[in-house]
């Protein structure tokens, strides 16, 4: 990348770009044709990862995590983002919100999502809720000491079968001056709990090699030790986290486009036609040009997010803004690829057609495209007033 | 046993290398640099030597200009103790680098020097053997193993003809080959440590070392390019086009 680092953060880079060159990439196209990351394979990416301080490499050192800061965290996710994220999995930032466990929760939970020896989930959307959250109709009504859930949540990503889900139920309504509005709570359910089952969600076009689960919550009773941090103060736990996780999509996109920039300059100088490299035809070469443009954007755009993170300044609209152009630049680098590429650009030979489908799930997922422009829009017109 | 491991800063290897427009040497401004990959399999195998108990400190060495201290930085990430850095602006020939590393390896009382084998940017291929020779050490060149025993160092040598066993005396001076290891990956807690841990810095005036050039640049120019290549059809194709066309044989 172009862009100033420190020491630190160029040996970051460089031991990261050399462990995903070495030991996830020469995977990424057998995970992607069989859909499925062999346990073993699985199990040494991981193993790997944790003797290099590269697993959990968000959470402070005080609780066994890496304690960087959110730019070297960017910085990483930009190289794993090269990849397949199927693999990239198995090198896991647990959600940040598990900092807010308390008193066994910590032993519980937290910390063995530290050291790799359980995997949560983040499930918050469902089949009837997605864009609009609060229409989510999972709900844990008090009953004694304890919740008893009833609902569904599907499209909830983990490389592995989860140990535990962070789960976002509503428990209550408020009145606010603008009408009724959901209470939420998040809650600690282990797998395994009476009348939570865990079932393989359907096969996606994009990141073939990684997984969504769907979530069913059949009377299902959780102890209220269980309540991650306040009770009704869900969805303020979720949002912080979803903020963060825009900006690390949005820096795995950039990783993305280098290296199709990278593929495509190659190809460009090397196939010839009518003579000459295609690269000489402007109509080539501009697309290069585009696509330089666009990550050196991005890259930007991301660098500044994260840099407001680490200083506490970091808005909504900072994230948004970083994943929208990001996740819409890199679906634009992928398609100019394909068409530099010719018909080679489409066969699966080559990582081009599988970076182009991956990439389109950077349009989707962690908000799509619209509610980033919506968060965007609202903040300014809210400035004004509106 | 202490353990030295000079090591150079090269271009990086991924990069595409370009002649100046004056033709006076390659282009190395803005350019990305990196440790010489013969150098990290010489920190690789000094580190693994120590793990396995053998020695109590892994010292890298780099002279060069105020930008070597990055590529020492990136020894100590991988988890060696403490660096030396040469600090000169001056272009450096093989023996007066071979000559300050032995006024290193003299101070520190190194008993082992292990150096990459020839760095990718000169590949001259000659500074573990110049250092052998002034330093009169033994020396095991292009080892593809090396291990600690009590009368020295068993190892194998890659040669023309395969491999070469040897049993060499400590103290030693080795070159790596390329099969001598996969050099590692840093890891986050070292990358956060190698900050802190110190580099002494000096000149090659104080190591008493005469850093002349003693060879003379004419020019640098790029290899010419090759023609693409034609299929043939077979044998007698092949032979007759060897015979008459490239008349090589
Ligand atoms: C592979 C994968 C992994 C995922 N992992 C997780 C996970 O781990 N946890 C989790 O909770 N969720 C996860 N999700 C869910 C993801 O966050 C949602 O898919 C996403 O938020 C969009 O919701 P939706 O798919 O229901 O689309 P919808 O919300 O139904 O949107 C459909 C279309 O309507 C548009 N739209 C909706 N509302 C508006 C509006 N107000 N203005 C303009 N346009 C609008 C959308 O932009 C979109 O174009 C995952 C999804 C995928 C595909």
């Amino acid at each position: 990348m172009d862009y100033p680092l420190t020491e630190e953060q160029q040996m970051l880079v460089d031991s990261v770009r050399a462990f995903v060159e070495q030991e996830l990439a020469p995977h990424e196209a057998e995970v992607d044709r069989t859909g499925e990351v062999p346990d073993e394979l699985g199990a040494q990416i991981k193993n790997k990862a944790l003797d290099l301080g590269f697993y959990a490499p968000n959470l402070p050192a005080s609780v066994g995590g890496g304690g960087l800061d959110y730019k070297c965290l960017a910085l990483m996710e930009r190289e794993f983002g090269k990849t397949s994220y199927g693999l990239h999995g198995y090198v896991h930032r647990p959600s940040e919100i598990l900092m807010v466990c308390e008193g066994e929760q910590i032993d519980e939970y937290l910390k063995p999502c530290v050291t790799g020896k359980k995997q949560e989930v983040f499930a918050l959307t469902e089949p009837g809720a997605g864009s609009d959250i609060m229409s989510m109709q999972t709900k844990a009504v008090r009953e004694g000491d304890g919740f008893i859930i009833n609902g569904k949540k599907h499209f909830i990503s983990s490389p592995v079968i989860p140990d535990f889900a962070i789960l976002f139920a509503q428990t209550g309504v408020t009145e606010t001056p603008r009408g009724e509005r959901k209470l939420v709570t998040a809650f600690l359910v282990d797998a395994g709990t009476a009348g939570f089952s865990i079932e393989l969600g359907p096969k996606c076009a994009a990141q073939r090699a990684y997984h969504t689960w769907q979530l069913t919550f059949d009377h299902c009773r959780v102890h209220e030790s269980k309540i991650l941090g306040e009770q009704h103060q869900g969805f303020e736990l979720a949002d912080q986290w979803l903020r963060m996780g825009r900006v690390w999509v949005a820096a795995g996109c950039c990783g993305k486009m280098e290296r199709l920039l990278g593929l495509a300059t190659n190809w460009a100088v090397e196939r010839k036609q009518f003579g000459q490299s295609i690269g000489k035809f402007q109509g080539t070469s501009f697309k290069l040009a585009d696509m330089a443009v666009d990550l050196k954007a991005s890259d930007l755009l991301v660098m500044n997010a994260a840099e407001k993170a680490d200083n506490g300044m970091m808005k909504n609209e900072d994230a948004a803004i970083a994943k929208l152009f990001a996740s819409e630049a890199v679906g634009r680098a992928a398609d100019s690829t394909i068409q530099i590429y010719g018909g080679m650009g489409l066969m699966e030979e080559l990582p081009i057609e599988r970076i182009w489908r991956d990439a389109r799930l950077d349009r989707i997922w962690d908000g799509t495209s619209e509610i980033q422009r919506h968060i965007i829009s609202r903040s300014l017109l809210r400035e004004a007033g509106g | 046993m202490k353990i030295l491991v000079p090591v150079k800063r090269v271009i990086d290897a991924n990069i595409r290398v370009r002649v100046k427009p004056d033709q006076t040497g390659v282009e190395t401004a803005n350019v990305k640099m990196a440790m010489n990959p013969f150098c990290e399999i010489a920190v690789e195998q000094a580190l693994r030597l120590k793990e396995a108990g053998h020695a109590e400190e892994v010292i890298i060495v780099s002279a060069g200009p105020e930008k070597c201290q990055e590529t020492i930085r990136t020894g100590l990430a991988m988890g060696a103790d403490r660096g030396v850095h040469i600090n000169t602006e001056t272009t450096l020939e093989p023996l007066a680098i071979a000559k300050m590393i032995k006024a290193v390896a003299e101070k520190e009382s190194a008993d082992l020097v292990i150096l990459g084998k020839q760095a990718i940017d000169d590949d001259n291929n000659q500074t573990g053997q110049m250092l052998a020779a002034i330093m009169q050490r033994p020396l095991g060149s292009y080892i593809s193993k090396i291990e600690k025993n009590h009368d020295g160092f068993a190892i194998t040598r890659e040669i023309d003809a395969g491999l070469e066993k040897l049993q060499i005396t400590s103290p030693a001076v080795v070159t790596t080959d390329l099969r001598l290891n996969e050099p590692r990956y840093a890891s986050l807690p070292n990358i956060m440590k190698a900050k802190k841990k110190p580099i002494d810095i000096v000149t090659p005036e104080q190591l008493g070392v005469d850093i002349s050039n003693r060879i003379e640049v004419l020019q640098v120019t790029e290899p010419p390019t090759r023609d693409a290549g034609v299929m043939v059809s077979s044998a007698a194709e092949l032979v007759d086009k060897l015979k008459n066309e490239a008349k090589v044989i």
